[in-house]
Protein backbone atom coordinates (compact mmCIF):
# COMPACT_ATOMS: atom_id res chain seq x y z
CA UNK A 1 0.00 0.00 0.00
CA UNK A 2 1.80 3.08 -1.30
CA UNK A 3 0.98 6.76 0.48
CA UNK A 4 -1.53 7.87 -2.27
CA UNK A 5 -4.08 5.10 -1.00
CA UNK A 6 -4.07 7.29 2.53
CA UNK A 7 -7.22 7.94 3.83
CA UNK A 8 -8.98 10.44 6.70
CA UNK A 9 -12.73 9.87 7.80
CA UNK A 10 -15.11 11.80 9.61
CA UNK A 11 -18.54 10.97 10.88
CA UNK A 12 -20.61 13.67 12.06
CA UNK A 13 -24.54 13.92 12.62
CA UNK A 14 -27.08 12.38 15.41
CA UNK A 15 -28.29 9.33 15.77
CA UNK A 16 -31.68 7.62 17.14
CA UNK A 17 -32.44 4.81 17.54
CA UNK A 18 -36.89 4.33 18.69
CA UNK A 19 -36.98 8.23 18.85
CA UNK A 20 -34.47 8.52 21.89
CA UNK A 21 -30.97 10.15 21.12
CA UNK A 22 -28.68 7.97 21.41
CA UNK A 23 -26.06 9.99 20.36
CA UNK A 24 -26.40 14.07 18.80
CA UNK A 25 -23.85 16.57 16.89
CA UNK A 26 -21.07 14.48 17.42
CA UNK A 27 -18.07 14.20 15.20
CA UNK A 28 -15.11 11.62 15.22
CA UNK A 29 -12.63 12.37 12.73
CA UNK A 30 -10.09 9.35 11.49
CA UNK A 31 -6.76 10.46 10.68
CA UNK A 32 -5.14 8.99 8.06
CA UNK A 33 -2.59 6.27 8.65
CA UNK A 34 -3.53 6.66 12.18
CA UNK A 35 -4.98 4.57 14.78
CA UNK A 36 -7.80 6.19 16.75
CA UNK A 37 -9.24 4.38 19.53
CA UNK A 38 -12.98 4.31 21.06
CA UNK A 39 -13.97 3.77 24.64
CA UNK A 40 -16.97 3.64 26.21
CA UNK A 41 -19.23 1.29 28.43
CA UNK A 42 -21.58 -0.96 26.64
CA UNK A 43 -24.67 0.10 25.06
CA UNK A 44 -23.37 3.24 24.55
CA UNK A 45 -23.35 2.83 20.84
CA UNK A 46 -19.63 2.42 19.90
CA UNK A 47 -20.86 -0.60 17.32
CA UNK A 48 -23.43 1.92 16.46
CA UNK A 49 -20.76 4.43 15.18
CA UNK A 50 -18.54 2.17 13.65
CA UNK A 51 -21.45 0.25 11.60
CA UNK A 52 -22.35 3.31 10.52
CA UNK A 53 -19.04 3.96 9.13
CA UNK A 54 -18.72 0.36 7.61
CA UNK A 55 -22.19 1.20 5.66
CA UNK A 56 -24.46 -1.61 7.81
CA UNK A 57 -27.68 -1.97 9.39
CA UNK A 58 -28.22 -0.64 12.87
CA UNK A 59 -32.11 -0.56 13.26
CA UNK A 60 -31.72 3.30 13.67
CA UNK A 61 -32.12 6.72 12.35
CA UNK A 62 -28.65 8.38 11.18
CA UNK A 63 -28.78 11.97 10.39
CA UNK A 64 -25.61 13.10 9.07
CA UNK A 65 -22.55 12.15 6.79
CA UNK A 66 -19.87 9.61 6.67
CA UNK A 67 -17.20 11.27 4.72
CA UNK A 68 -13.55 10.15 3.04
CA UNK A 69 -10.90 13.06 2.83
CA UNK A 70 -10.94 12.47 -1.11
CA UNK A 71 -14.43 12.95 -1.42
CA UNK A 72 -15.36 9.41 -2.45
CA UNK A 73 -17.60 6.50 -1.04
CA UNK A 74 -16.09 4.54 1.39
CA UNK A 75 -18.21 1.24 -0.27
CA UNK A 76 -15.40 -1.58 -1.27
CA UNK A 77 -12.40 0.41 0.98
CA UNK A 78 -13.30 -0.99 3.98
CA UNK A 79 -12.20 -3.77 6.18
CA UNK A 80 -14.03 -5.11 9.14
CA UNK A 81 -13.20 -7.40 12.17
CA UNK A 82 -15.36 -7.90 14.85
CA UNK A 83 -14.59 -9.87 18.63
CA UNK A 84 -16.96 -13.00 17.42
CA UNK A 85 -13.85 -13.66 14.21
CA UNK A 86 -16.76 -14.34 11.54
CA UNK A 87 -14.56 -17.18 10.52
CA UNK A 88 -16.74 -19.36 8.26
CA UNK A 89 -17.31 -23.09 10.11
CA UNK A 90 -17.12 -25.16 7.10
CA UNK A 91 -14.02 -23.37 4.78
CA UNK A 92 -10.18 -23.88 5.72
CA UNK A 93 -8.02 -20.92 7.20
CA UNK A 94 -6.68 -20.05 3.62
CA UNK A 95 -10.29 -20.23 2.14
CA UNK A 96 -11.39 -17.99 4.76
CA UNK A 97 -8.30 -15.49 4.46
CA UNK A 98 -9.73 -15.09 0.43
CA UNK A 99 -12.83 -14.65 1.31
CA UNK A 100 -13.41 -11.52 0.14
CA UNK A 101 -12.20 -12.66 -3.84
CA UNK A 102 -14.60 -15.03 -3.72
CA UNK A 103 -17.77 -13.18 -2.30
CA UNK A 104 -16.61 -10.71 -5.26
CA UNK A 105 -15.80 -13.82 -7.72
CA UNK A 106 -12.68 -12.11 -8.17
CA UNK A 107 -9.49 -14.58 -8.78
CA UNK A 108 -8.01 -15.26 -5.89
CA UNK A 109 -4.16 -14.41 -5.38
CA UNK A 110 -2.04 -17.35 -3.94
CA UNK A 111 1.09 -15.96 -3.74
CA UNK A 112 -0.60 -13.24 -1.64
CA UNK A 113 -2.00 -15.39 0.68
CA UNK A 114 1.06 -18.08 0.57
CA UNK A 115 2.96 -14.55 2.14
CA UNK A 116 0.61 -13.38 4.03
CA UNK A 117 -0.09 -17.34 5.97
CA UNK A 118 3.58 -16.95 6.56
CA UNK A 119 3.57 -13.17 7.84
CA UNK A 120 0.95 -13.90 10.14
CA UNK A 121 2.59 -17.50 11.21
CA UNK A 122 -0.61 -19.88 10.10
CA UNK A 123 1.96 -21.70 7.45
CA UNK A 124 1.31 -24.88 9.52
CA UNK A 125 -2.57 -24.30 9.75
CA UNK A 126 -3.49 -23.03 6.85
CA UNK A 127 -5.23 -26.09 5.69
CA UNK A 128 -7.18 -26.68 9.12
CA UNK A 129 -11.04 -25.29 9.70
CA UNK A 130 -11.50 -22.82 12.48
CA UNK A 131 -13.14 -25.15 14.80
CA UNK A 132 -9.43 -26.45 15.06
CA UNK A 133 -8.14 -23.64 15.94
CA UNK A 134 -7.35 -21.88 19.14
CA UNK A 135 -8.95 -18.65 20.24
CA UNK A 136 -5.49 -16.35 19.29
CA UNK A 137 -5.22 -18.60 16.01
CA UNK A 138 -8.70 -17.61 15.14
CA UNK A 139 -8.08 -14.06 15.52
CA UNK A 140 -4.57 -14.42 13.57
CA UNK A 141 -7.09 -16.10 10.43
CA UNK A 142 -9.37 -12.98 10.65
CA UNK A 143 -6.55 -10.48 11.06
CA UNK A 144 -5.56 -12.37 7.88
CA UNK A 145 -8.36 -11.83 6.16
CA UNK A 146 -8.50 -8.26 6.72
CA UNK A 147 -5.13 -7.75 5.29
CA UNK A 148 -5.83 -9.33 2.68
CA UNK A 149 -8.69 -6.83 1.58
CA UNK A 150 -6.14 -4.58 1.36
CA UNK A 151 -8.26 -1.82 2.16
CA UNK A 152 -7.01 1.91 3.38
CA UNK A 153 -9.83 1.89 6.02
CA UNK A 154 -9.73 -0.47 8.87
CA UNK A 155 -12.46 -0.90 11.28
CA UNK A 156 -11.81 -3.34 14.57
CA UNK A 157 -14.58 -3.59 16.67
CA UNK A 158 -12.93 -5.56 19.65
CA UNK A 159 -11.15 -7.64 18.24
CA UNK A 160 -9.13 -9.12 20.72
CA UNK A 161 -11.37 -8.78 24.10
CA UNK A 162 -12.04 -12.51 24.34
CA UNK A 163 -8.14 -13.77 24.19
CA UNK A 164 -6.28 -14.31 27.60
CA UNK A 165 -4.05 -11.48 28.23
CA UNK A 166 -0.89 -12.33 26.77
CA UNK A 167 -2.28 -13.83 23.27
CA UNK A 168 -3.88 -10.15 23.60
CA UNK A 169 -0.74 -8.33 23.75
CA UNK A 170 1.00 -10.73 21.16
CA UNK A 171 -2.53 -9.39 19.33
CA UNK A 172 -2.12 -6.06 19.46
CA UNK A 173 1.51 -6.16 18.63
CA UNK A 174 1.24 -8.44 15.13
CA UNK A 175 -1.87 -6.18 14.08
CA UNK A 176 -0.07 -2.99 14.86
CA UNK A 177 2.52 -4.16 12.81
CA UNK A 178 0.93 -5.36 10.12
CA UNK A 179 -1.63 -2.66 9.86
CA UNK A 180 0.90 -0.30 9.04
CA UNK A 181 0.22 2.84 7.30
CA UNK A 182 -3.62 2.25 7.24
CA UNK A 183 -6.15 4.29 9.00
CA UNK A 184 -7.64 2.03 11.43
CA UNK A 185 -10.56 2.87 14.43
CA UNK A 186 -10.30 0.19 17.06
CA UNK A 187 -13.38 -0.06 19.49
CA UNK A 188 -12.52 -1.25 22.87
CA UNK A 189 -13.85 -1.59 26.52
CA UNK A 190 -10.39 -2.17 27.43
CA UNK A 191 -8.55 1.30 28.32
CA UNK A 192 -4.93 -0.41 28.29
CA UNK A 193 -5.60 -1.74 25.05
CA UNK A 194 -6.62 1.81 23.94
CA UNK A 195 -4.22 3.58 25.47
CA UNK A 196 -1.19 0.92 23.54
CA UNK A 197 -2.62 1.41 20.53
CA UNK A 198 -3.94 4.77 20.17
CA UNK A 199 -2.94 7.84 18.13
CA UNK A 200 -5.69 10.00 18.97
CA UNK A 201 -7.89 8.27 22.02
CA UNK A 202 -12.24 9.03 22.25
CA UNK A 203 -14.45 8.17 25.03
CA UNK A 204 -18.14 7.78 24.22
CA UNK A 205 -20.40 8.51 26.65
CA UNK A 206 -23.72 9.61 26.99
CA UNK A 207 -23.11 12.86 27.15
CA UNK A 208 -21.16 12.76 23.75
CA UNK A 209 -17.91 12.13 22.48
CA UNK A 210 -14.58 13.28 24.26
CA UNK A 211 -11.36 13.47 23.23
CA UNK A 212 -8.51 12.20 25.61
CA UNK A 213 -4.77 12.64 26.13
CA UNK A 214 -2.46 9.75 24.61
CA UNK A 215 1.42 9.37 26.25
CA UNK A 216 3.94 11.36 24.64
CA UNK A 217 5.55 8.07 23.28
CA UNK A 218 4.31 6.78 20.00
CA UNK A 219 2.34 3.44 19.48
CA UNK A 220 2.74 0.82 19.83
CA UNK A 221 3.89 1.83 23.48
CA UNK A 222 5.93 -0.34 25.70
CA UNK A 223 3.57 -2.87 28.21
CA UNK A 224 6.20 -0.57 31.05
CA UNK A 225 5.94 2.68 29.50
CA UNK A 226 5.43 4.38 33.02
CA UNK A 227 3.36 7.60 31.21
CA UNK A 228 0.96 5.04 30.00
CA UNK A 229 0.81 2.91 32.93
CA UNK A 230 -0.32 6.54 34.19
CA UNK A 231 -2.42 7.58 31.83
CA UNK A 232 -4.14 4.55 31.79
CA UNK A 233 -4.92 4.68 35.39
CA UNK A 234 -6.40 8.05 35.18
CA UNK A 235 -8.33 7.16 32.44
CA UNK A 236 -9.75 4.39 34.25
CA UNK A 237 -10.82 6.63 37.50
CA UNK A 238 -12.70 8.74 34.68
CA UNK A 239 -14.28 6.04 33.52
CA UNK A 240 -14.90 4.73 36.73
CA UNK A 241 -16.29 8.40 38.19
CA UNK A 242 -18.15 8.98 34.72
CA UNK A 243 -19.99 5.15 35.46
CA UNK A 244 -21.11 6.68 39.02
CA UNK A 245 -22.11 9.55 37.82
CA UNK A 246 -24.49 7.85 35.27
CA UNK A 247 -25.73 5.81 37.76
CA UNK A 248 -26.61 9.15 40.51
CA UNK A 249 -29.00 10.41 37.41
CA UNK B 1 -27.15 -40.17 19.79
CA UNK B 2 -24.65 -42.46 18.20
CA UNK B 3 -26.17 -46.20 18.02
CA UNK B 4 -23.42 -48.85 18.52
CA UNK B 5 -23.89 -51.84 16.09
CA UNK B 6 -24.18 -53.77 19.59
CA UNK B 7 -26.79 -52.31 20.82
CA UNK B 8 -28.66 -52.38 17.70
CA UNK B 9 -27.86 -56.34 17.71
CA UNK B 10 -28.89 -56.44 21.37
CA UNK B 11 -32.35 -54.01 20.20
CA UNK B 12 -32.66 -56.50 17.33
CA UNK B 13 -32.52 -59.90 19.76
CA UNK B 14 -34.76 -58.23 22.45
CA UNK B 15 -37.69 -57.37 19.81
CA UNK B 16 -37.47 -61.08 18.99
CA UNK B 17 -37.88 -62.32 21.98
CA UNK B 18 -40.25 -60.67 23.06
CA UNK B 19 -42.19 -61.26 20.21
CA UNK B 20 -41.71 -65.15 20.91
CA UNK B 21 -42.39 -64.71 24.46
CA UNK B 22 -46.05 -63.06 23.39
CA UNK B 23 -46.41 -65.75 20.71
CA UNK B 24 -45.11 -68.89 23.55
CA UNK B 25 -47.65 -66.91 26.55
CA UNK B 26 -50.90 -66.16 24.60
CA UNK B 27 -51.05 -68.88 22.32
CA UNK B 28 -51.95 -66.76 19.54
CA UNK B 29 -53.36 -68.48 16.68
CA UNK B 30 -50.20 -67.91 13.55
CA UNK B 31 -53.03 -66.77 11.81
CA UNK B 32 -53.16 -64.02 13.63
CA UNK B 33 -49.37 -63.36 15.01
CA UNK B 34 -46.66 -65.64 13.85
CA UNK B 35 -43.56 -66.74 15.94
CA UNK B 36 -40.85 -64.44 14.32
CA UNK B 37 -38.81 -68.52 13.48
CA UNK B 38 -42.17 -69.24 11.46
CA UNK B 39 -41.71 -65.63 9.19
CA UNK B 40 -38.01 -65.57 8.88
CA UNK B 41 -38.84 -68.93 7.41
CA UNK B 42 -41.49 -67.76 5.24
CA UNK B 43 -39.24 -64.61 4.26
CA UNK B 44 -36.22 -67.15 3.25
CA UNK B 45 -38.54 -69.40 1.40
CA UNK B 46 -39.90 -66.51 -0.31
CA UNK B 47 -36.31 -64.13 -0.89
CA UNK B 48 -36.87 -64.04 -4.44
CA UNK B 49 -40.43 -62.78 -4.35
CA UNK B 50 -39.77 -60.07 -1.90
CA UNK B 51 -36.42 -58.81 -3.12
CA UNK B 52 -38.24 -57.91 -6.27
CA UNK B 53 -41.28 -56.34 -4.18
CA UNK B 54 -38.91 -54.51 -2.14
CA UNK B 55 -36.44 -53.48 -5.01
CA UNK B 56 -39.90 -51.86 -6.88
CA UNK B 57 -40.15 -49.74 -3.66
CA UNK B 58 -36.85 -48.81 -3.16
CA UNK B 59 -37.33 -47.28 -6.53
CA UNK B 60 -39.77 -45.33 -5.86
CA UNK B 61 -38.64 -44.33 -2.49
CA UNK B 62 -35.35 -43.42 -3.76
CA UNK B 63 -36.78 -41.08 -6.96
CA UNK B 64 -39.39 -39.67 -4.46
CA UNK B 65 -36.28 -38.52 -2.17
CA UNK B 66 -34.58 -37.13 -5.02
CA UNK B 67 -37.57 -35.30 -6.74
CA UNK B 68 -39.06 -34.08 -2.88
CA UNK B 69 -35.58 -33.03 -1.56
CA UNK B 70 -35.04 -31.22 -4.78
CA UNK B 71 -38.19 -29.52 -4.57
CA UNK B 72 -38.04 -29.06 -1.32
CA UNK B 73 -34.55 -26.88 -1.40
CA UNK B 74 -35.64 -24.89 -4.75
CA UNK B 75 -39.27 -23.84 -2.34
CA UNK B 76 -36.70 -23.02 0.29
CA UNK B 77 -34.35 -21.02 -1.52
CA UNK B 78 -37.31 -19.33 -3.49
CA UNK B 79 -39.21 -18.44 -0.81
CA UNK B 80 -35.91 -16.97 1.20
CA UNK B 81 -35.20 -14.88 -1.60
CA UNK B 82 -38.01 -13.21 -2.07
CA UNK B 83 -40.84 -11.35 0.12
CA UNK B 84 -43.53 -11.41 -2.08
CA UNK B 85 -43.37 -14.86 -2.90
CA UNK B 86 -43.11 -15.99 1.22
CA UNK B 87 -46.07 -13.49 1.71
CA UNK B 88 -48.26 -15.14 -0.91
CA UNK B 89 -46.85 -19.06 -0.74
CA UNK B 90 -46.03 -19.19 3.05
CA UNK B 91 -49.99 -19.81 3.62
CA UNK B 92 -50.35 -21.58 0.65
CA UNK B 93 -48.26 -24.40 1.85
CA UNK B 94 -49.21 -24.17 6.07
CA UNK B 95 -52.59 -25.03 4.65
CA UNK B 96 -51.37 -27.89 2.28
CA UNK B 97 -50.01 -29.19 5.18
CA UNK B 98 -53.86 -29.58 6.67
CA UNK B 99 -54.67 -31.88 3.59
CA UNK B 100 -53.42 -35.34 4.72
CA UNK B 101 -51.37 -36.96 2.36
CA UNK B 102 -52.88 -39.90 2.84
CA UNK B 103 -56.11 -39.19 1.37
CA UNK B 104 -54.46 -37.50 -1.32
CA UNK B 105 -53.36 -41.30 -2.54
CA UNK B 106 -56.74 -42.31 -3.84
CA UNK B 107 -56.47 -39.03 -6.28
CA UNK B 108 -52.73 -39.56 -7.56
CA UNK B 109 -53.49 -43.40 -8.11
CA UNK B 110 -56.45 -41.79 -10.27
CA UNK B 111 -54.58 -39.27 -11.93
CA UNK B 112 -51.27 -40.69 -12.51
CA UNK B 113 -52.18 -44.98 -12.62
CA UNK B 114 -51.41 -47.89 -11.11
CA UNK B 115 -47.65 -47.48 -11.78
CA UNK B 116 -44.71 -46.27 -10.25
CA UNK B 117 -45.39 -42.40 -10.92
CA UNK B 118 -47.94 -41.97 -8.58
CA UNK B 119 -45.97 -43.94 -5.75
CA UNK B 120 -43.04 -41.38 -6.13
CA UNK B 121 -45.62 -38.83 -6.13
CA UNK B 122 -47.11 -39.96 -2.24
CA UNK B 123 -42.68 -40.04 -1.53
CA UNK B 124 -42.07 -36.71 -3.06
CA UNK B 125 -45.43 -35.41 -1.29
CA UNK B 126 -44.54 -36.71 2.07
CA UNK B 127 -41.35 -35.56 2.73
CA UNK B 128 -41.76 -32.26 0.17
CA UNK B 129 -42.88 -30.36 3.70
CA UNK B 130 -40.74 -31.29 6.30
CA UNK B 131 -37.60 -30.68 3.83
CA UNK B 132 -38.83 -27.17 3.00
CA UNK B 133 -39.61 -26.01 6.19
CA UNK B 134 -36.16 -27.21 7.49
CA UNK B 135 -34.17 -25.95 5.35
CA UNK B 136 -35.86 -22.18 4.68
CA UNK B 137 -36.15 -22.08 8.53
CA UNK B 138 -31.43 -22.61 8.58
CA UNK B 139 -31.27 -20.12 5.60
CA UNK B 140 -33.56 -17.52 7.90
CA UNK B 141 -30.85 -18.19 10.64
CA UNK B 142 -27.73 -17.43 8.94
CA UNK B 143 -25.38 -15.64 11.41
CA UNK B 144 -25.82 -12.03 11.06
CA UNK B 145 -22.22 -11.68 11.42
CA UNK B 146 -21.87 -13.56 8.81
CA UNK B 147 -23.86 -11.48 6.77
CA UNK B 148 -22.41 -8.24 7.52
CA UNK B 149 -19.14 -9.45 6.43
CA UNK B 150 -20.43 -10.28 2.79
CA UNK B 151 -22.15 -6.81 2.53
CA UNK B 152 -18.68 -4.93 3.74
CA UNK B 153 -16.99 -6.78 1.09
CA UNK B 154 -19.17 -6.42 -1.21
CA UNK B 155 -20.95 -9.71 -2.14
CA UNK B 156 -23.78 -9.72 -4.38
CA UNK B 157 -27.00 -11.34 -3.20
CA UNK B 158 -26.39 -14.80 -5.46
CA UNK B 159 -22.67 -15.01 -3.99
CA UNK B 160 -23.72 -14.58 -0.36
CA UNK B 161 -26.77 -16.95 -0.94
CA UNK B 162 -24.08 -19.88 -2.50
CA UNK B 163 -21.39 -19.18 -0.12
CA UNK B 164 -22.38 -18.12 3.00
CA UNK B 165 -26.52 -18.45 3.47
CA UNK B 166 -26.62 -22.35 1.68
CA UNK B 167 -23.82 -24.05 3.49
CA UNK B 168 -24.50 -22.23 6.98
CA UNK B 169 -28.24 -23.71 6.49
CA UNK B 170 -26.69 -27.15 5.71
CA UNK B 171 -26.72 -28.86 8.99
CA UNK B 172 -30.51 -27.66 9.16
CA UNK B 173 -31.15 -28.99 5.44
CA UNK B 174 -29.35 -32.86 6.74
CA UNK B 175 -32.03 -32.94 9.43
CA UNK B 176 -34.73 -32.60 6.80
CA UNK B 177 -32.83 -35.15 4.96
CA UNK B 178 -32.80 -37.68 7.94
CA UNK B 179 -36.26 -37.27 8.69
CA UNK B 180 -37.48 -37.98 4.60
CA UNK B 181 -35.63 -40.94 4.42
CA UNK B 182 -37.61 -42.20 7.54
CA UNK B 183 -41.51 -40.72 5.67
CA UNK B 184 -40.33 -41.41 2.21
CA UNK B 185 -41.08 -45.37 2.51
CA UNK B 186 -43.90 -44.60 4.33
CA UNK B 187 -45.59 -42.44 1.29
CA UNK B 188 -44.63 -45.30 -1.20
CA UNK B 189 -46.32 -48.37 0.85
CA UNK B 190 -49.44 -46.00 1.09
CA UNK B 191 -49.45 -45.92 -2.67
CA UNK B 192 -48.80 -49.12 -3.13
CA UNK B 193 -52.10 -49.61 -0.62
CA UNK B 194 -54.38 -48.34 -2.77
CA UNK B 195 -53.64 -49.26 -6.08
CA UNK B 196 -50.99 -50.96 -7.35
CA UNK B 197 -49.30 -54.72 -9.18
CA UNK B 198 -45.85 -54.30 -7.54
CA UNK B 199 -43.98 -53.53 -4.34
CA UNK B 200 -43.85 -54.46 -0.65
CA UNK B 201 -47.23 -52.14 0.42
CA UNK B 202 -48.96 -54.59 -2.44
CA UNK B 203 -47.34 -58.09 -1.42
CA UNK B 204 -48.45 -57.01 2.25
CA UNK B 205 -51.96 -56.70 1.02
CA UNK B 206 -51.47 -59.84 -1.77
CA UNK B 207 -50.24 -61.59 1.75
CA UNK B 208 -52.93 -60.80 4.04
CA UNK B 209 -56.29 -61.60 1.62
CA UNK B 210 -54.53 -64.64 1.16
CA UNK B 211 -54.12 -65.24 5.07
CA UNK B 212 -50.69 -65.87 4.30
CA UNK B 213 -50.12 -63.78 7.39
CA UNK B 214 -46.40 -65.02 7.76
CA UNK B 215 -45.37 -63.29 4.32
CA UNK B 216 -47.24 -60.48 5.49
CA UNK B 217 -44.78 -60.22 8.31
CA UNK B 218 -42.10 -60.99 6.30
CA UNK B 219 -42.59 -58.37 3.72
CA UNK B 220 -43.07 -55.99 6.94
CA UNK B 221 -39.89 -56.73 7.86
CA UNK B 222 -38.30 -56.29 4.53
CA UNK B 223 -39.77 -53.21 5.10
CA UNK B 224 -38.26 -51.98 8.26
CA UNK B 225 -34.74 -53.11 6.52
CA UNK B 226 -35.16 -51.10 3.61
CA UNK B 227 -35.89 -48.17 5.34
CA UNK B 228 -33.03 -49.04 8.45
CA UNK B 229 -30.58 -49.10 5.64
CA UNK B 230 -31.87 -45.98 3.48
CA UNK B 231 -31.66 -43.90 7.08
CA UNK B 232 -27.95 -45.41 7.58
CA UNK B 233 -26.56 -43.99 4.03
CA UNK B 234 -28.75 -41.17 4.01
CA UNK B 235 -26.95 -39.98 7.76
CA UNK B 236 -23.85 -40.81 6.15
CA UNK B 237 -24.17 -39.19 3.82
CA UNK B 238 -25.67 -36.06 6.09
CA UNK B 239 -22.53 -36.33 8.08
CA UNK B 240 -20.10 -36.03 5.22
CA UNK B 241 -22.38 -32.59 3.77
CA UNK B 242 -21.61 -31.34 7.95
CA UNK B 243 -18.73 -32.36 9.33
CA UNK B 244 -17.94 -29.08 10.02
CA UNK B 245 -20.67 -28.25 12.17
CA UNK B 246 -19.96 -31.55 14.25
CA UNK B 247 -16.43 -30.05 14.82
CA UNK B 248 -17.85 -26.68 15.61
CA UNK B 249 -20.37 -27.89 18.22
CA UNK B 250 -17.23 -30.38 20.12
CA UNK B 251 -14.94 -26.78 20.23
Amino acid sequence: MNSDDRLAVAIRGRFSFSGRDLFSNIELILESGSWSCLLGSSGVGKSTLMRLIAGLETGGRFDGKVEASDGLSLVGRVAYMSQADLLLPWLSVRQNISLGCRLRGESTDETAINRLVESIGLSDHQSKKPAQLSGGMRQRTALARVLMEDAPLVLLDEPFSALDARTRAEMQHLAYTVLEGRTVLLVTHDPAEAMRLAHDLYVLSPGGLTKKRVPSAQPIRALDDAEMLQAQAELLMALHNQLDQESQL
Amino acid sequence: MKISRFDMLVSVALIFAIWQAIVSLTGVPGFILPGPVKVLQSLFHNRALVAHHTWITLIEVILGLIIGISLGMMTAIGLSLSKTVRRFSMPMLVVSQTIPVFALAPILTLWLGYGLASKVAMATLIIYFPVTSTFFDGLQRTPKGFLDQAQVMQASTLRTLLQIRIPSALPALASGIRLAAVYAPIGAVIGEWVGASNGLGYLMLLANGRVKIDLMFAALIALCLLTVTLRYFVGLVCERMTRWSAMESLH
